[in-house]
């Protein structure tokens, strides 16, 4: 059986998705950062001065494009893979001879396409502000997708067990964003007290961020191997549980 | 050979509740079949696990002699499933529903694009195809659905319910391509609550009740058990009394109508000739109920 037309079925069908509803899906992120660019970069920035030898607005650039692949190959995933199991046409993929590592990869991949579609949106803006150098384009294009993978695996998962439209919101609005702010897109982690040094270490994205800053500006407070082994690890995590839930049926069967 | 084969089917939900106890059913190859039964008689969770919609709890499911289980893509390939509800993204347009769903089953673009463009024609949706599907009427998205089930040619058709909620003249356009499907040589399995469409289209039955078949035949044997019908004759003359009439049981429905029990051995004649003598003229006859309906009624009570 010939499972890649079944794949790129399953893809096409999400990008055509995305990009239908385009004014709900890749026009917000490109209004929101271009303002972020302008009040936190531009004139807030202007006063905060370098931040580890770094302009403000450069410091900046990297953690705003990495927030919105979280967010958006997140919730393209959830969004999506929910109003399939809400509207019912899930059913149309369990009756085909569709096996679950299929119907994983083609939703997740969606969920990559928008986060790097969106990323590349908001990288485009924030060289109306700022020309980032990117210093290591093999190290940021690795925590570029790889950042999109896992956030979308994590969406899968969040949609495998929503219940309702409230469930797909929760992780969203009390989980990631505060992680997403919390993990050095705005600050370097030496600019907090000691304590608040070491709580940090325990948020992921704080990695991500940090990785990604690497790549493009040089500028880590974490080590780099250490990131990337933690994203990896976290999306084999990832795929195995969601593989474990579809082959049990979990929210999608009786 | 069978195009589905059911050994000991038994499915225990998760609240505990039982649907199917040990289930045996045999769908033979090119069969028009109704699976009937009351509602929460388990024809959902059965139809479900053959179409691995639900999770079975234990037993043997094969279809066209492939392991539901073991030989999963090859089973699943060979079934087309139009369910009881809508079930297919609102969001799409008609032709990109069956399109994606050739797709689903690994069919090729150039191939895909002839048989949507195909199961459009013959369900009369290829005018829609760049319609969104929402906005289709409840009839053209019940077509929909079967289109979308036929995209891949299946050598087993579920038909669950498929008329539900439609009306007569396109209950019957739908009768009849579901006849044209048949004799083309797709099995296909009816469940259906509109007994006459049993009757009419299906060639074997069973019944099923609280999660076992309690009743297996050819629709032919299994109408021949029918021993009294009921028949209503309207009359031209208004009566306030029923007539006596030797052999039979005679109720007045209104004054211009008769509700008449007839056993099969007795026949109508004599009915027809003792109103005759009593100057009683018969303008029209039909029956009270379905056949097949009564039958049921007796089968599930």
């Amino acid at each position: 059986m010939n499972y890649s037309i079944a794949f790129t079925t399953i893809l096409f069908k999400e990008i055509r998705r995305f990009t239908r509803i385009w004014p709900q899906t890749l026009l917000p992120p490109a209004i929101t950062t271009a303002l972020y660019f302008l009040i936190f970069g531009k004139l807030i920035g202007d006063r905060i001065g370098d931040v580890n030898g770094q302009t403000y607005m450069d410091y900046i650039v990297p953690g705003i494009i990495l927030m919105s692949v979280i967010s958006h190959s997140y919730s393209n995933v959830v969004s999506s893979f929910y109003s399939t199991k809400f509207q019912r046409h899930i059913e149309e993929l369990l009756v085909a001879p569709v096996p679950n590592w299929v119907i994983l990869a083609g939703y997740v991949s969606g969920g990559i396409a928008r986060g790097v579609l969106v990323g590349c949106v908001v990288a485009g803006i924030s060289t109306f502000f700022t020309d980032i150098p990117v210093l290591h384009w093999q190290i940021a294009l690795l925590v570029f997708v790889l950042t999109a993978t896992l956030f979308a695996l994590a969406g899968f998962i969040n949609a495998v067990f929503a219940d309702s439209f409230d469930d797909i919101s929760i992780i969203p609005n009390f989980v990631l964003t505060p992680l997403s702010y919390l993990g050095g897109v705005f600050y370097s982690t030496s600019m907090l007290p000691e304590i608040w040094q070491t709580i940090a270490l325990g948020n992921p994205i704080l990695y991500m961020i940090n990785a990604f800053r690497y790549g493009l500006i040089g500028v880590s407070d974490i080590n780099i191997e250490t990131a990337l082994i933690m994203i990896v690890f976290f999306i084999v995590l990832l795929i195995l549980t969601a593989l474990f839930l579809l082959h049990k049926g979990t929210g999608i069967k009786n | 050979m069978k195009a589905l084969s059911i050994q000991n089917l038994k499915k225990t939900y998760n609240n505990g509740f039982e649907a199917l106890k040990g289930l045996d059913l045999d769908v033979e190859n090119g069969d028009f079949f109704a699976l009937l039964g009351p509602n929460g008689a388990g024809k959902s969770t059965l139809i479900g696990i053959i179409s691995s919609l639900v999770t079975k709890s234990s037993g043997e499911v094969s279809i066209f002699g492939y392991d539901l289980q073991k030989d999963s893509a090859k089973a699943k390939s060979c079934i087309g499933l139009v369910p009881q509800e809508i079930n297919f993204n609102q969001f799409e347009t008609v032709k990109n529903v069956v399109l994606n769903q050739a797709g689903f089953y690994g069919m090729p673009r150039k191939q895909a694009l002839i048989q949507t463009e195909r199961c459009l024609r013959q369900m009369d949706l290829w005018e829609k195809r760049d319609t969104v599907s929402r906005r289709l009427s409840g009839g053209m998205k019940r077509r929909l659905m079967i289109a979308r089930a036929m995209v891949h040619q299946p050598r087993l058709l579920i038909l669950d319910e498929p008329t539900a909620g439609v009306d007569i003249e396109i209950r019957r356009s739908m009768w009849q391509m579901m006849e044209e499907v048949n004799r083309q040589g797709t099995t296909i399995i009816l469940t259906t609550h509109y007994l006459e469409e049993a009757e009419s289209l299906c060639r074997n039955i069973a019944i099923i009740n609280h999660g076992q078949i309690i009743e297996k035949s050819t629709m032919q044997n299994l109408l021949s058990r029918i021993q009294t019908e009921q028949f209503v004759l309207d009359i031209d003359q208004a009566l306030t009394v029923a007539p006596v009439i030797d052999g039979y049981s005679v109720e007045l429905v209104d004054s211009h109508s008769l509700n008449v029990a007839v056993e099969k051995t007795h026949g109508l004649n004599p009915l027809f000739q003792q109103l005759s003598e009593q100057g009683i003229k018969v303008l029209s006859l039909k029956n009270k109920s379905n056949r097949l309906e009564q039958l049921f009624i007796d089968l599930v009570q």
